[in-house]
């Protein structure tokens, strides 16, 4: 869905699985999608439920100094707040209203 | 602390771990998704294989080898619960553990950070607080009365409400269970200080 919107104009990654194969999420896939979606401008991550979110802070605080300021979890819905986000990112939009946009989903 | 001594913690752990994984595991389908136990055991047979290396580093080094292992191999919620306890005691403790109450404080306060927690949710905290708190206290035995100490903590978490982690999704439901989390918690403080006893 992120694609019809955006294209290929904003670097998408997505991740699932724990590290022994079942359902939930790991830091080490965490930070390679970091990586596969890194570009200058940052990333905005969306997660489900509990451990995702866990886990998606961890690893962005296992990255090196300069690059774990320009990665953030959104408190949002996972879908909703992926189109949003990315239609936000798409217009050159900076992280901040990024992360504002797919946060504008969720009840304050 | 000589590499003989943290060795056998290691191992201790790890095997209680491992061989209380269905017990985990059971605990974890009454009130969360039923991980726990399979998730820990993935940890600590990590952490086991490396044992020997592990114990031959300082301990700091040691506990962030530990740490970093549980952070990579366990996932779920308890992975960056567990590898933050470890990795912030890896920051704190001193190359003898003399501080070990004044930095086991500061690696539950971490733990607390990391799951935006606190006692009374009905999670691991509800262990390692007290435990922390005797300690703290410290005083004679602590070896023997700190397993009683964990164990009475875990026991308390039967009666609670769960407002944080999977569990809080089942509201008054999550009350009569015991939490996996306070319980694997329990069981990590009973192997180090029937080690510590002998």
């Amino acid at each position: 869905m992120v694609r019809q919107m955006v294209g290929d104009s904003v670097n998408l990654a997505y991740t699932g699985g724990d590290p022994g194969g079942g359902l939930g999420t790991g830091v080490a896939s965490i930070r390679d999608a970091i990586d596969r979606a890194w570009s200058e401008a940052g990333v905005a991550i969306l997660v489900d439920l509990g451990g995702a979110e866990t886990n998606s802070e961890m690893a962005v605080e296992m990255l090196e100094a300069e690059r774990r300021g320009r990665v953030v979890v959104c408190n949002a819905p996972i879908v909703e707040g992926a189109v949003m986000a990315a239609t936000e990112a798409s217009g050159g939009s900076t992280l901040e209203a990024v992360r504002r946009t797919a946060e504008e989903l969720s009840p304050q | 602390m000589t590499p003989a001594l943290l060795h056998r913690l290691i191992i201790a752990v790890s095997d209680d771990v491992i061989a209380h994984a269905d017990e985990l595991t059971a605990l974890d389908q009454a009130v969360g998704d039923g991980d726990h136990g399979v998730n820990m055991k993935r940890g600590f047979e990590a952490v086991r294989v490396d044992a020997q290396a592990t114990a031959e580093k300082p301990l700091p080094e040691a506990l962030k080898a530990i740490g970093t292992q549980l952070v990579m191999k366990v996932g779920g919620a308890s992975g960056p619960l567990y590898g933050t306890l470890f990795l912030a005691l890896s920051k704190e403790i001193a190359l003898d553990a003399s501080n070990l109450p004044t930095a086991f404080g500061k690696a539950v306060e971490a733990v607390k950070a990391r799951g935006k927690s606190q006692p009374g949710q009905k999670t691991m905290l509800d262990v390692l607080t007290p435990v922390q708190a005797a300690l703290a206290e410290g005083g004679a035995g602590l070896p023997a009365r700190l397993p009683i100490v964990a164990a009475n903590a875990a026991e308390a978490t039967i009666s609670m409400l769960a407002t944080r982690g999977r569990a809080s999704f089942l509201g008054e439901r999550s009350i009569g269970h015991m939490d996996p989390g306070a319980r694997s918690s329990a069981l990590m403080v009973a192997s180090v200080c029937r080690v510590l006893e002998d």
